[in-house]
């Protein structure tokens, strides 16, 4: 599964200094910023033929900083070429560009990062929740977003949080039983 | 005179329509019967799998995978697997791999004829529905056999399966497959010489192979678009690339086109079964790393090292080294991939599940815009969401 070559190709296309390449396990991998995103993005399309997407996803490096990377996986129809391109982006609200122009594909997928992440995307036809309800408040997948257990209606229940519920294990500590907590917002 | 204005009515499908196969909520607006505009409304069946997953450790998120896709349970484990495995570098023994592509065929051939059961169910064509429901209910068995579970089953593990084939499981499997061929033909001579399938199929819903690509559908929506896109060819994944088998493609793009597609998959799923049973190797079906695997039992009593490492699994997990992985494979609905980020710890930072219904269902305003309202019901069916899968 070697990928790399993708990256070569790539290189006439991109401003390369503003990009940084690597491979990992047979992935090409490409390290974008939200500056040149779009540049990236159609360069990948026009002239490498990636002309699908095939996902699109978002993780938080809470408390790294920038606190998201938004991960474009492009793939081809018939063909087995990939490039993942990966973008770190901080702010409040963090701001990306949309790919829906490049590739329509993008239009749910970014409203499902905007609804757990809150990553806005400029210039998305239709930028709304799409799986949580409209009158949610919060983006549930980012790491400082607590994930309780509903109360119920019992006397002396009192809910519990996961770290509660299952014991933290840090990676670090002898036993690997921490009972550290999950990290918070700065 | 007064002039005729042309008023739409905005139309409620769903969420609770059972041509909706599950809680999907279409918003159309109508035109008389033509359908102008069709909005799709998901989250109805958000369970939030992708933030529980995150306070669970890797093995103990098998349970919620399964409950993905939940027809389609073997794949689902396969595909989170291979990418926790891929993240660990962990090795998987031949046997396991040779029963896990297995599994994943057989449950193949079950979640497409549960398609062609409900599509058929549709058009109101029950008698289809119930001999389609009564060949998976073969598989529920077979799957019951090697995991003691007719769904969700649970059975694969990082770096391998949790337990070897029970002995009566290699004929009731055969017996199985040998029936598949004359079954698949009797549903297609059931719904070809059917006057109604025909005409409520051909020609209606189509998708074009520019929109298709597009919209970043796959599977057997895009195959029957004439795109030959299949990922166990394209980039073969556990042990896909030994077997020999076609990829079924048809160009025209239409309901018709995705169930002959369909029909094809189930025969050549039986051929890849079928030469995974015939080469099925002898040996261990779990790895003997036991940083990743439990002990065997018998160890226990014998080696304080196994206890350890027993304790160690129980107790905390694994912990794959910082970093993510994406691994591709093809699920009965198209390609699925988990994207896993690990950061040293023994429970995913983030895992995103790339679902295969979620983007195929992206098409359906492309395929119903300007078509009557019944037609919706067809295309509908003909993409085989599953909720579980596109809400998660």
């Amino acid at each position: 599964m070697g990928q790399a070559s993708i990256l070569d190709r790539l290189r006439p296309h991109v401003p390369w200094g503003l990009t940084t390449p690597k491979e990992e396990r047979g992935r090409a991998i490409l390290l974008a910023t939200p500056g040149v995103l779009l540049e990236v993005l159609q360069a990948a399309r026009q002239h490498l033929a990636l002309d699908a997407l095939v996902d699109l996803t978002c993780w938080d490096r809470l408390p790294a900083s920038p606190r998201f990377e938004v991960v474009y996986l492009l793939g081809q129809a018939a063909g087995s070429d990939r490039l993942t391109v990966k973008v770190l982006v901080d702010g409040d609200p963090p701001r990306l560009p949309t790919a829906a122009g490049v590739y329509p594909g993008a239009a749910w997928p970014e409203r499902e990062v905007y609804d757990m992440f809150g990553v806005v995307f400029e210039g998305h036809p239709d930028l709304r929740r799409i799986l949580m309800p409209d009158d949610w408040e919060g983006h549930p997948l980012r790491r400082d977003f607590p994930l309780t257990e509903e109360a119920v209606e019992f006397k002396g229940h009192t809910p519990k949080v996961p770290s509660q519920i299952i014991p933290f294990f840090s990676p670090h500590s002898p036993s690997g039983s921490g009972g550290e907590p999950p990290p918070t917002a700065p | 005179m007064t002039e005729l204005t042309r008023e739409t009515l905005t139309l409620n499908m769903g969420p609770q329509h059972p041509s909706t196969h599950g809680v999907l909520r279409l918003v159309l607006e109508l035109d008389g019967e033509i359908v102008r505009a069709c909005t799709p409304v998901m989250g109805y069946l958000h369970t939030g799998i992708e933030k529980e997953m995150e306070t669970r450790t890797y093995w103990q998120n098998v349970t919620l995978v399964d409950r993905i896709e939940y027809v389609a349970s073997y794949m689902e484990e396969m595909a989170f697997y291979l990418s926790v495995e891929a993240l660990m570098g962990a090795e998987v023994p031949p046997r396991a791999r040779g029963i896990r592509v297995l599994m994943c065929e057989l449950n193949r051939i079950a979640s497409h004829l549960l398609y062609l059961g409900t599509a058929a169910l549709d058009l109101n064509i029950s008698s289809v529905f119930m001999y389609c429901f009564a060949d998976r209910e073969r598989f529920l068995d077979l799957s019951e056999m090697v995991s003691g579970q007719r769904m969700m089953p649970g059975y694969f593990r990082a770096g391998g399966v949790v337990a070897d084939l029970p002995d009566e499981f290699v004929p009731a499997a055969r017996a199985f497959l040998d029936e598949i061929p004359g079954r698949v033909d009797e549903y297609a001579r059931l719904l070809d010489d059917n006057l109604i399938w025909c005409e409520r199929t051909r020609g209606v819903a189509v998708l074009s192979r520019e929109d298709a690509i597009a919209l970043g559908a796959t599977g057997p929506v895009l195959r029957a678009s004439g795109v030959p896109h299949d990922i166990r060819k394209l980039l073969p994944y556990g042990g896909y690339e030994e077997f020999e088998f076609d990829v079924p493609v048809l160009t025209e793009g239409d309901a018709y086109a995705r169930y002959r597609v369909r029909l094809e998959e189930m025969r050549q799923s039986r051929r890849i079964a079928l030469q995974a049973l015939d080469r099925l190797p002898d040996g261990p079906v779990l790895t003997n790393d036991r940083k990743i695997a439990l002990p065997p039992r018998g160890e226990l009593a014998r080696s304080m090292e196994a206890v350890i490492h027993q304790f160690k699994l129980v107790s905390e997990g694994y912990h794959p080294p910082p970093g993510d992985s994406y691994v591709a494979t093809e699920s009965a609905r198209g390609e699925k991939g988990y994207y896993v980020v690990s950061d040293g710890s023994n429970r995913p930072v983030r895992v995103h599940v790339r679902a295969p219904s979620f983007y195929n269902l992206q098409a359906l305003p492309a395929m119903v815009v300007g078509r009557p309202l019944a037609d919706v019901v067809v295309a509908v069916a003909s993409i085989d969401i599953i909720l579980g899968d596109v809400d998660r």
